[in-house]
């Protein structure tokens, strides 16, 4: 029979998400989550110190006694069983950290207890597509991209209007879409690409550059403009220069205010669990939460997109690869 | 005779070699007589019997040595009752064979183990494993003792020790006492009614509670071999610089390495507070007393935090004063915490020094809380902390407020809203 402690740390095995806020990092989120789980372990039910039956030696010097040895048994506490001497149950835990942000950006950020940590490697193992929400700023450009940086130039942004950012984003998109089709590793002119890219899984296998499969413009009131962006491989620096980029190619310069995932494969921002709920109850709770609900949420997997125009390409491919992980952290949990 | 040869294996196997040595000898030996007496020739099925018996390489050449003379006799017996195999294997392969080569005549020289095996079986005569024996002998057996002479963990010694023992019902967390070095042993070498017992009996006379006690030793275990002259004469001084008997109890109980410094290490920690703040007596009196462990840790630190307060976050004397006297904590705290958090409500929030001075306790909460609570205010248009304005929100209750009151006092807000607003960050 397990103990109260080890039967809870199984029911926490498992992936769930974070939101990490900016300004932190990534270790410091995966530390504290830690902390507070082997918390949570070692207060929940402190075991019962077992007794042990001892001959304790009757130590009266009484002449009149008979003469032999009294020896009486008597049931005393085991004192090396005591919580206090065995120390806590668990002293460390496996906490994995999924695909990270570092500490400039937000956003959901993957985390794996115990056994879930093998889910997360062969997770990260497909294509996982990412959502990003990027913040930009035109009229500066910084040395690292972003506002932390110190001002490298300064320029006018009049100019820009939506048409015009929006060209620049579809050109951007368009060449994306060329790297993605020329890491994909399969002859453009067979049957089996074109089998591929109706599933929409063509793309690079394992590493690769960074590339963007989806981009657009939310949010635009100059100088301040929104971006969604969805990637493969990405990291957060990139991003950045990506919106360094765009400034530059709209004749003016820009700089990234906020980087902000919102989701990292299947897990969205609404799982995410914000600092306050970093407990081992809360933790649980998501992971519980996450792990029947694939059975139930998951969109039916024979369901083949009806039709296929040029424009809704990306929109396709982006809820199929959603699909087929879908499908694979419902194999790998079960 | 083959049940008599039975009984001799059942009784071989049932007891240890040593212990059963004398009593196998004497069987074995009414075996010979009665095989000899009986003796029959029928060699024919012997050998077979044997080489199949002979399985380990040990006693193989034992066995040859002497085996003619014992086959022929006994050979009969095993062969006709087959079921007695089993336990004849036993038998000749392990238990019985090391004492033939005595008990029989030689044909070759002894093997060296048999003079081991003779010194044992006179031993074992000494014991006779069946024979009850009175209580007194019983007790005068010395039984080697089950503590280990050395382990990296106290927990072997728990049992046995009456100090240890004592201490885990004190409540000391002896797990984590044995993670400082040294400390173990130490704690093993003390006696409980020479060494312990005194100390605490200290520690309740100057009226530290019982229930600190634990707490106590599990963080200072050297408490325990302290000089009681010593800790008196500590005490005394903290008194004749007017601490009161109460003051001093408490700051023993929350601080367990104040009493391990000497009296002119306590005075000259003392009279660094009162220099460096500039502050009269009995205002020093107050800050240690609220926070004694300023006595026990380094004083580096302090001096770097003053140092960051007054030229990096630009206070005036008058004004740390202040600061210090209200949250004694900022000078312990960790630098850069300190300017993050100064960073923020002065740069992002705009309040200035002077407020900040009135609500020091922000310099103790923390940043990320603040941070969230100071935008989520900005979004929905309420970060005002000028009190000569309307809805003014003082700092105090920003930063001091748990998360439902601060929704629906300050923020006027649902609570989900605010996880919400928290996740776009």
């Amino acid at each position: 029979m397990a103990s109260p402690a080890v039967r809870i740390f199984q029911k926490l095995e498992g992936l769930f998400c974070v939101y990490k806020p900016a300004g932190v990092h990534w270790k410091i989120i995966r530390d504290t989550v830690e902390t507070s789980l082997l918390k949570g372990l070692n207060d929940c039910a402190p075991k019962a110190v077992p007794h042990h039956i001892r001959f304790l030696v009757d130590g009266s010097t009484d002449p009149e006694a008979p003469k032999g040895l009294t020896v009486s048994a008597a049931s005393v506490p085991a004192l090396s069983q005591h919580p206090l001497v065995t120390g806590p149950e668990f002293l460390n835990l496996k906490v994995g950290v999924g695909h990270r942000l570092d500490t400039f950006s937000s956003g959901v950020l993957v985390l794996a207890v115990g056994k879930g940590n093998k889910i997360l490697s062969e997770f990260y193992k497909t294509r996982v597509t990412r959502d990003y929400t990027l913040e930009g700023e035109f009229g500066t450009a910084t040395d690292n991209f972003s506002v932390s940086g110190r001002a490298v130039e300064r320029s006018t942004y009049d100019h820009i209007t939506l048409d015009k950012l929006e060209k620049v984003l579809a050109m951007l998109q368009g060449a994306n879409q060329k790297a993605l089709l020329a890491y994909s590793s399969v002859d453009m002119r067979s049957q089996e690409a074109y089998e591929m890219a109706v599933k929409g899984l063509l793309g690079p296998e394992g590493k690769s550059a960074p590339i963007l499969t989806g981009l657009r413009c939310i949010h635009f009131q100059p100088p301040h403009f929104t971006l969604e962006v969805q990637c493969i491989n990405e990291t957060q620096k990139y991003l950045c220069k990506v919106v360094h980029e765009i400034g530059l190619e709209l004749r003016s310069t820009a700089m990234c205010r906020g980087v902000r995932r919102t989701r990292d494969g299947p897990f969205t921002v609404k799982d995410a669990l914000t600092h306050h709920q970093w407990t081992a109850a809360d933790i649980q709770q998501a992971i519980q939460l996450y792990k029947p609900s694939k059975k139930t949420k998951g969109p039916p997997k024979n369901q083949a997109p009806s039709q296929i125009s040029e424009g809704n390409v990306t929109d396709t491919s982006q809820r199929e690869t959603k699909l087929s992980e879908t499908a694979l952290i419902e194999q790998t949990c079960s | 005779m083959a049940s008599s040869c039975a009984q001799l294996c059942r009784s071989c196997r049932s007891l240890p070699c040593s212990m059963a040595g004398t009593r196998t000898w004497q069987f074995y030996a009414q075996v010979r007589h009665t095989v000899t007496s009986s003796r029959a020739p029928t060699k024919t099925c012997t050998g077979e019997f044997f080489k199949g018996n002979l399985t380990t390489g040990q006693s193989r050449l034992r066995w040859s040595s002497h085996i003619f003379d014992y086959s022929d006799s006994a050979a009969r017996y095993f062969s006709t009752e087959a079921k007695n195999e089993k336990i004849t294997d036993e038998l000749c392969s392990s238990d019985a064979s090391p004492y033939k080569p005595s008990l029989l005549p030689n044909k070759d020289a002894v093997p060296q183990t048999d003079s081991q095996f003779l010194l044992d079986l006179d031993a074992a005569t000494e014991f006779p494993a069946l024979e009850k024996i009175s209580d007194e002998e019983a007790v005068s057996i010395s039984v080697p003792s089950s503590i280990p002479p050395a382990s990296f963990s106290l927990k072997d010694y728990v049992d046995k020790s009456e100090t240890l023992s004592k201490l885990v019902q004190l409540g000391v967390n002896l797990w984590k006492v044995e993670q400082k070095p040294n400390v173990g042993s130490m704690l093993l070498r003390l006696d409980f009614n020479m060494d312990v017992a005194p100390r605490l009996l200290f520690l309740k006379e100057i009226g530290v509670e019982d229930s600190r006690f634990g707490y106590i030793i599990t963080h200072n275990p050297f408490f325990l071999t302290e000089n009681v002259e010593n800790l008196q004469a500590r005490v005394n001084y903290l008194k004749s610089k007017k601490f009161s008997a109460e003051t001093v109890a408490s700051m023993v109980s929350r601080a367990p390495f104040l009493l391990n410094f000497n009296v002119k290490r306590l005075d000259n920690r003392l009279g660094f507070y009162q220099q460096q703040l500039g502050l009269s007596a009995s205002n020093t009196r107050d800050i240690i007393a609220r926070l004694p462990r300023l006595l026990c840790g380094s004083l580096e630190p302090v001096k770097e935090n003053l140092k960051v307060c007054e030229i990096e976050l630009g206070f005036k004397t008058n004004e740390i004063q202040h600061i210090v006297l209200a949250v004694p904590k900022v000078l312990n705290a960790n630098k850069k915490k300190l300017t993050q958090i100064f960073d923020l409500v002065h740069n992002t929030m705009k309040v200035p020094h002077h407020l900040i001075t009135k609500f020091p306790q922000v310099l103790n909460s923390k940043y990320l809380r603040l941070r969230e609570r100071h935008f989520f205010l900005e979004y929905l248009g309420k970060a005002q902390y000028d009190p000569s304005k309307d809805n003014y929100i003082s700092l105090d209750r920003l930063a001091s407020l748990p998360d439902e009151a601060f929704c629906t006092e300050l923020a006027l807000a649902a609570l989900e809203d605010f996880y919400l607003f928290q996740k776009t960050l």
